[in-house]
């Protein structure tokens, strides 16, 4: 009976309250936010500098001659210009790029694309020529492919020499090593037939996505390609 | 955008998670002495993983435009949140289960391969379908490496090891060749 | 003291050999050496900071909400550096890709907030923070410079073995980082039993 009225001396812990536990929770996400906040501002000119000078990059290498380039985006069957601020997301599928010379003369079309390859995503740009319907350019953007093998879509300089004079019409075909006889046909690479049929696939794919637009574009808007003054 | 068969292959086999990405090696390594934990622990990863695609997907979509930099954060945000909901649904539904898997499912929080599932669907710019196939896909390849890994471990328990090899070394160097076996699988559903 | 804390992070308790922590970045990125390194950087740049930070803040953060605390301060220092590498560093930015933002799940940076900077002053936590990552970084270029030289033939980029070398392909694939990691622990594990082994027989004698 005693018992009941012993209370223990040791004072109890106290708990923080909810308010404590949120209010350390806010100041953590307030800091965190403010350093985020500050550190994005003041890196992403130079983010946005990086990308755009590799894009520039890509364009110029499968548009020779080029200096400058504009953004099209595809509308309805044509292409208008558009201007893509810093936060917006270049949707590949909807984008291509017009290359400009010094006498901002049209010297033809960047187009990306992607498509699976032999073991995960193969990006690729190709310059097109509508005059010539040909494709005047290529540059592996993203590549997965098997070292040594497969890797070669960039590495190896004879595959490369498919892409500076390639017929898109009526669509481009894969031969074997040593056996293109015509304009339209690209030389697989051996022992990669799979990642060289993968970029053939990619490049159709593309053709057949962009031409008609890029002719109703040129056609609407009429715009003449460098060196070819007097065709339409 | 690949196609949805592609999508799923990609996910489960060519490109595991596991053993082509190093995902999900905490567990793999450390909860793979038993089949059925390891198998139940895939399925758990599974689970989380499609709730996680779900939610990355709305976030990037709706809220992530606007403050970009939150981006990290707020996917871990939600993946701490898919784990404790789905560890209430579990002890709800099934204690048995809750049981056996014990601590491992909170752990499923600080697993790569479901913040590197978010990361990856987002940079690839996946719809909600295919944000749903793809983590269907990799949270598969995740359990099949998990009870392929815990299948030979089982097995070597009865075998004569070094002292030197047992442990993670060996565990590693099994991983190494299953993973080598998975390479075969490069080139599934590609242009044929 | 503040030595012994630094010490232990490189090679009695080095976070890859011995607690086999931070497996994730470990194999991703370490198909060579640049990227290894790269990646060991990063990783510092984030652990020593969070440590800093928690261990300031140490008995201001209630402990019911520690674990999200930490998880939101080393995800915003994982993000800066993030930023920091996309602006700085293009192509190291671009080599690394998603596996920068994977640092925050990183076993190793959580469990030293967990395990020391949040029962220690700043400056052991410093010094901890600094040893575990210079053992989690030359772990990483242990593996690196390994795959990179039997794969590719190169160290850093520059050819080792010149022209006639056919690299081991399998090193810088997947495969190769379990085969790598699993051939160092080996070695690793290797090492300190014949350490054991020969302290040991002194005290027999």
């Amino acid at each position: 009976m005693s018992e009941t009225n012993q209370i223990p001396a040791v004072s109890p812990v106290k708990e923080p309250s909810s308010f404590r536990l949120i209010s350390a929770l806010a100041i953590a996400g307030l800091f965190s936010g403010i350093l985020l906040a500050t550190t994005y501002s003041l890196t992403l000119p130079r983010i946005q500098a990086n990308k755009e000078a590799a894009l520039k990059n890509a364009i110029f290498a499968v548009l020779p001659g080029s200096a400058d380039y504009i953004i099209l985006k595809r509308s309805g069957d044509t292409l208008e210009e558009v201007r893509l601020g810093a936060g917006d997301n270049q949707n590949e599928e909807e984008i291509v790029y017009a290359g400009y010379n010094t006498m901002k003369e049209l010297t033809g079309f960047a187009i990306p694309g992607e498509e699976p390859g032999f073991q995960d995503i193969i990006g690729v740009i190709v310059g097109y020529d509508p005059v010539l319907r040909s494709i005047i350019g290529f540059e592996v953007l993203e590549s997965k492919e098997t070292p040594g093998l497969g890797d070669k879509i960039f590495k190896d300089m004879d595959f490369q020499q498919n892409f500076t004079m390639l017929k898109v019409e009526p669509e481009i075909l894969v031969v074997k090593k040593g056996q293109k006889t015509r304009d339209n046909e690209v030389e697989a690479i051996t022992g990669a037939t799979i990642s060289s049929k993968a970029v053939v696939v990619l490049l159709n794919k593309s053709m057949g996505a962009w031409v008609s637009v890029i002719d109703n574009y040129m056609k609407k808007n009429d715009i003449k390609l460098a060196g070819h003054g007097a065709k339409k | 955008m690949e196609n949805l068969i592609w999508i799923f292959v990609s996910a489960l086999l060519v490109n595991n998670f596991t053993l082509s990405y190093f995902l999900g090696l905490c567990p793999f390594l450390g909860v793979t002495s038993r089949l059925e934990t390891a198998f139940r622990l895939g399925l758990a990863n599974i689970f989380v993983m499609v709730i996680t695609a779900i939610c990355s997907y709305a976030l990037n979509t709706w809220v992530l435009p606007y403050a970009p930099y939150l981006r990290l954060i707020t996917f871990i945000i939600v993946i701490a949140s898919s784990v404790q909901f789905v560890e209430m649904a579990v002890k709800k539904l099934s204690p048995e289960l809750f049981k056996a898997l014990g601590i491992f499912l909170p752990l499923i929080t600080t697993n790569c391969a479901i913040l590197g599932l978010a990361l990856f669907a987002t940079n690839k710019g996946y719809g909600f379908v295919e944000g749903i196939v793809y983590a269907l896909g990799a949270g598969g390849g995740v359990t099949l490496a998990l009870a392929l890994l815990a299948s030979i471990r089982e097995e070597t328990r009865l075998m004569d090891i070094p002292d030197l090899v047992k442990g993670t070394a060996l565990n590693l160097i099994i991983a190494g060749i299953i993973s080598m076996a998975f390479m075969g699988f490069a080139g599934l559903f590609s242009a044929t | 003291m503040s030595a012994e804390e630094f010490l232990k992070g490189l090679w009695k308790e080095n976070p890859v050999f011995v607690a086999v922590l931070g497996m994730c970045p470990a194999l991703a990125v370490t198909n060579s050496a640049i990227n290894a390194l790269a990646m060991g950087l990063a990783t510092t740049f984030v652990l020593v900071s969070s440590s800093l930070l928690v261990s300031l803040f140490r008995n201001i953060i209630p402990k019911q909400v520690r674990i999200t605390a930490y998880i939101v301060i080393i995800a915003t220092f994982v993000t800066v550096v993030d930023f920091l590498l996309a602006a700085y560093t293009p192509v190291v930015h671009k080599e690394l890709g998603a596996f920068i933002a994977l640092i925050v799940v990183n076993c190793l940076i959580l469990g030293r907030q967990e395990a020391f900077a949040s029962k220690n002053r700043a400056g052991l936590a410093l010094a901890d923070a600094l040893g575990m990552s210079f053992g989690f970084t030359f772990a990483l270029l242990c593996i690196g410079v390994i795959r990179e030289v039997l794969g590719n033939g190169s160290l850093f980029g520059i050819g080792v073995f010149g022209e006639g070398y056919e690299p081991w392909v399998i090193m810088i694939l997947p495969p190769g980082g379990f085969f790598a990691l699993g051939f160092l622990l080996l070695a690793f594990n290797g090492v300190t039993e014949r350490r054991k082994n020969k302290a040991k027989l002194k005290d027999l004698n």
